[in-house]
């Protein structure tokens, strides 16, 4: 593997200073366009093929999760020639379940693992939990970074998690890496554990947990973008991307994507390379799809919740 | 060289703040010697979308409070009025009423908070009712707010148009966007400076200013508007409207011909114009030698 002959220390990658004023200016820019008409139906519906749909609750039921794959397969009937979502993102121990519910659906079962959301607890216990979701069936994990290892400096032993994790998830699974960039504190510290993580074999960085504010921003998810594109340039390799967490209404939905398309071009521009992580977004794209079908503005009164 | 008056522009009232019109067009308030007096936002379509957005989140909250708090809050609105009126009638009078008229309007806008105010806690135990059934059932049926309503406020006056609907409106618990007269609508911002400054929560009173056959289409075509009121009698506006809501069947009221300055025009009739009736069924068992059931 290439991360063993790359020390992230001494890479001059891992010591980019993020560009903040660039970053903020670019957003902008990005926020003040409109999309209309055709342009806005074809992408709204490719965020919607590139939605993680999520439920991580402590309240989390069998029940709940089976109405999820079902709102996941069937995101709104009487529209007709919608695509489904890319994945169910769950808790390890519902991945069983489903992935028994979306069988034949094309649609990805991805589990969070290792201590999720807060990462704290031994690597013995997070290689459990990732076999667990592995076990059960998973196509993807998600994992988190040690926060505090990383603010403490000790980079190398963040790396070497991340790697040991993507050992565990083999052939078997893609691994998305979240950085919980809501908990790293400036965008430097983003670049770099983006760096980390990629180097350090993730199939997919991805920004938060959703557990803590604020989660996804554009600015971060450009920094992360940023960051890919390097990597790509430097090694050949594409690693994937996941905004989660606070992305809630379609127009936001369509900047990233608008943020996607400028900074690593169309090749990431499938569900395959970049992801949605979120659990309300789904219907207000469906919203937003009906607006542009009838002419009239929707209401939440008309759309299933889960 | 004489100077050059600097013309106030007036914003709009939307969830509690005091935004512009997301259009950037405005246009000129005219006193009734039809020289400009000052400058109106003209809602467009996104800005009456935005202000849906406000009132839905504000109106569950609204009907959560109890009717005693709401009650507060409109007699809030009376005093706080009732301390601002010298500019109310002094903006009446440039947009064409006479003293007399003008304090008449005011004073009377006042009361009729204070009128729709004691209703708050008052209107369900007279219109709800206890329903006698064949069957070992409580059957009882009380009055709950529709939800979020619209209004294309009376034409004719500036002040006691839009007190005379927005009160009995959110008195039961809705919120409303009301769109103020066009050609008389300087009071309406002012108004919504003193709503503001009375413990209304922001999102329950909206006020837009502009052209109302320009945004009735969209006020009566938006799926998150439950209830529509139209003060005015356009023929044609009022089959659009009515063709229009079977989208998703909002209550249509129309107030053709009414002189707000009436006291007849004020009644809880009116506000349950803006309630649904919900029915319940509560299984009882007969106890005590009268065999009441309750």
């Amino acid at each position: 593997m290439e991360s063993k002959k790359l020390s992230i220390i001494n890479h001059p990658l891992s010591i980019t200073k993020v560009d903040q004023v660039g970053i903020s200016d670019r957003v902008s820019r990005i926020t003040k366009r409109s999309v209309k008409n055709e342009a806005k139906i074809y992408g709204l519906k490719m965020a919607l093929s590139m939605i993680d749909l999520t439920t991580l609750e402590g309240a989390d039921t069998v029940n709940k999760v089976k109405q999820l794959c079902y709102k996941g397969m069937h995101l709104h009937d009487s529209y007709g020639d919608l695509p489904t979502v890319a994945a169910i993102c769950v808790y390890p121990n519902f991945v069983g379940l489903a992935k028994e519910q979306l069988k034949g659906s094309g649609i990805n079962v991805a589990s969070v693992a290792t201590a999720f959301p807060s990462g704290n607890s031994s690597l013995e216990v997070k290689i459990t939990d990732t076999k667990m979701a592995i076990d059960a069936g998973a196509d993807e994990v998600d994992m988190v970074i040690s926060r505090g290892k990383f603010h403490q400096g000790e980079y190398n032993y963040v790396f070497d998690e991340i790697a040991k994790i993507k050992e565990v998830c083999g052939k078997h699974a893609r691994l998305k890496t979240i950085l919980e960039t809501g908990e790293l504190g400036s965008l430097d510290n983003v670049r770099k554990a983006s760096d980390i993580a990629m180097y350090a074999g993730s199939d997919f960085i991805k920004t938060s947990t959703g557990k803590i504010s604020p989660a996804a921003t554009l600015p971060v998810t450009l920094v992360m973008l940023e960051a890919i594109k390097d990597y790509y340039y430097e090694t050949g390799i594409q690693i994937g991307m996941k905004p989660a967490g606070g992305i809630s209404n379609a127009k936001l939905a369509l900047q990233y994507l608008m943020l996607v398309k400028e900074t690593l071009g169309d090749k990431w521009l499938t569900n395959e390379w970049f992801r949605f992580g979120a659990s309300s977004l789904a219907n207000d794209v469906l919203m937003q799809l009906e607006k542009q079908r009838t002419g009239n503005y929707q209401s939440k009164d008309y759309f299933s919740k889960d | 060289m004489s100077r050059i008056e600097v013309l106030k522009t007036y914003k709009m009232y939307i969830g509690g703040k005091f935004p512009r019109t997301e259009s950037g067009i405005h246009y000129p308030q005219l006193d009734s010697k039809g020289n400009p007096i000052a400058n109106m936002c003209k809602a467009s379509r996104k800005d009456f979308r935005n202000t849906v957005v406000e009132a839905r989140k504000a109106q569950e909250p609204w009907a959560n409070r109890t009717a005693y708090n709401r009650s507060q809050i409109l007699y809030r609105i009376a005093e706080m009025l009732e301390g601002r009126k010298a500019q109310f009638i002094e903006e009446l009078m440039q947009m064409g009423t006479t003293k007399k008229q003008a304090e008449n309007e005011v004073f009377t806008s006042i009361d009729r908070l204070i009128y729709y105010a004691g209703w708050a806690d008052k209107y369900q135990q007279i219109s709800s009712s206890v329903n006698p059934v064949s069957g070992a059932f409580f059957n009882f049926s009380m009055h709950e707010p529709t939800g979020v309503v619209a209004v294309i406020a009376p034409e004719e006056n500036g002040l006691i148009g839009l007190v005379s609907t927005i009160a009995p409106i959110i008195v039961s618990g809705n919120s409303c966007i009301v769109l103020a007269s066009e050609s008389k609508a300087l009071c309406s911002i002012s108004f919504a400076e003193v709503i503001n400054s009375s413990d209304v929560p922001g999102g329950v009173i909206n006020i837009l200013t502009g052209n109302a056959l320009e945004l009735i289409p969209h006020f009566s075509t938006h799926m998150d508007v439950n209830s529509l009121l139209y003060c005015g009698n356009n023929k044609k506006a009022i089959q659009l409207m009515k063709e229009n809501s079977v989208t998703n069947l909002k209550r249509i009221v129309v107030k053709k011909d009414i002189d707000w300055m009436k006291d007849e025009n004020e009644s809880p009739y009116f506000i349950t114009k803006f309630t649904e009736v919900k029915t319940t069924w509560h299984p009882i068992e007969k106890i005590g030698a009268s065999g009441s059931g309750y």
